[in-house]
């Protein structure tokens, strides 16, 4: 059993955190407000709650819960074994939390940074252990998915990366190793897609049920490129499409003016309860909310 | 006694509000019928804990008890009624 911490309790952290308690392991869950400490703690006890309807094994949402430990303090984090850090695709906030990070948590600790895009070398080199940094693309919902990228970065050591894939062994993932690279193999693919998708809905092309019937129905995909947009959030994609623009300098990655406009309207995906799609769950707080309709959001432009 | 019956109709409207131009039946599989996934089974819970004002007991939280309108409304008629749920 490894104590393992986890920085930033969204989405991602949350399910994280949540896969780690399955697996038997202590947690310490960091963020920076005890609004998304509470909401993320809420939240596990809902996909505990849920797991078995998702298809995953039947969970005690207490017996989860019990352990993790979870606050906005990052001591918490002080004798981790392993840091997962979850917190939003921003360079600077990144590069604000592993400087102290570095300070805070235990020299042998492995840092694993669970990105969409940055690459992992450059994120290693503002700390002082890179050789104990690995990257780590977990899928998202976590505990529902059984593969991940493992992104070694340049002075990776052999030692940290097994220490890493046992990690995701005892978690029932299967780590697919892939070189460093900004956006890995998945959303080098992934976020174009969805990208260039929301553009036919912005062009009005066609409207985001429809595209995603494409996907579906043609392709056999089990979702469309804009339900798996909401489902990993319409903001994450925005933040991943603008890194991988920066990195390569290259137009092809041009965020679509609608991801922008959704993100700053709040409409944000399942997570906020309308992305290109209603969803009638939580409202989120921008007043652009339209909460009655069930027909894409984005069809209506 | 509480008539499951009752608790028929908001669930139907809200399956029919999110896939609007579906005939849907009391006794139709929601999941057989291939337009309802498991997140949106997830929702389901959540709208009948909300509407309803209950707790779906852990052990009901299962696709069979919301496989159909009928069975999502015996479910509710039976924590409403403060019955255990049986296993279906």
């Amino acid at each position: 059993m490894t104590l393992v911490g986890v920085v930033g309790a969204g989405v991602m952290g949350a399910g994280v955190a949540q896969n780690l308690a399955q697996a038997g392991h202590d947690v310490a869950l960091v963020d920076n407000t005890p609004q998304a400490v509470t909401k993320a703690l809420s939240t596990i006890e809902l996909n505990s709650r849920m797991s078995r309807l998702l298809g995953g094994p039947e969970l005690d949402p207490d017996t989860i819960l019990g352990r993790i430990k979870a606050g906005t303090d990052l001591a918490l984090l002080a004798d981790a074994d392993l840091v997962i850090e979850n917190i939003t695709e921003n360079w600077e906030l990144k590069r604000g939390l592993y400087l102290e990070m570095d300070h805070t948590v235990q020299p042998d600790a492995v840092f694993v940074a669970n990105t969409s895009a940055i690459p992992i070398t450059r994120l290693a080199s503002l700390t002082t252990r890179p050789r104990q940094f690995v990257g780590v693309h977990f899928m998202n919902p976590v505990p529902m998915k059984p593969a991940v990228e493992l992104i070694p970065g340049h002075h990776t050591s052999p030692e940290a990366l097994e220490k890493v894939r046992d990690l995701l062994t005892s978690m029932g993932k299967k780590a697919i190793p892939v070189n460093d690279a900004c956006g890995f193999v998945s959303n080098r693919v992934l976020m174009l897609t969805v990208n260039e998708a929301a553009f036919l809905v912005h062009e009005g092309v066609a409207d985001a049920e429809t595209v995603d019937e494409v996907f579906r129905s043609c392709f056999g995909h089990p979702m469309g490129p804009l339900q798996t947009a909401d489902l990993i959030g319409v903001d994450t994609i925005l933040y991943s499409i603008e890194v991988l623009h920066e990195h390569f300098a290259d137009s092809k990655y041009r965020p679509c003016p609608l991801l922008k406009q959704m993100t700053d309207a709040g409409l944000h995906g399942r997570k906020s309860g309308q992305g290109f799609y209603s969803y009638g769950a939580p409202a989120a707080s921008s007043a652009a909310v339209d909460s009655g309709g069930s027909r894409p959001t984005a069809a209506t432009r | 006694m509480t008539d499951p019956t009752d608790y028929r109709a908001p669930i139907r409207e809200f399956i029919l509000n999110r896939f609007p131009g579906f005939e849907l039946r009391d006794e139709d599989d929601i999941f057989a019928l291939g337009f309802v996934n498991s997140l949106f089974a997830m929702e389901l819970v959540m709208f009948v804990e909300k509407t309803f004002q209950i707790k779906v007991p852990n052990n009901e939280i299962r696709l069979d008890s919301f496989r159909t309108v009928e069975r999502m409304g015996d479910l509710v008629a039976r924590v409403t009624s403060g019955g255990r749920a049986p296993v279906l």
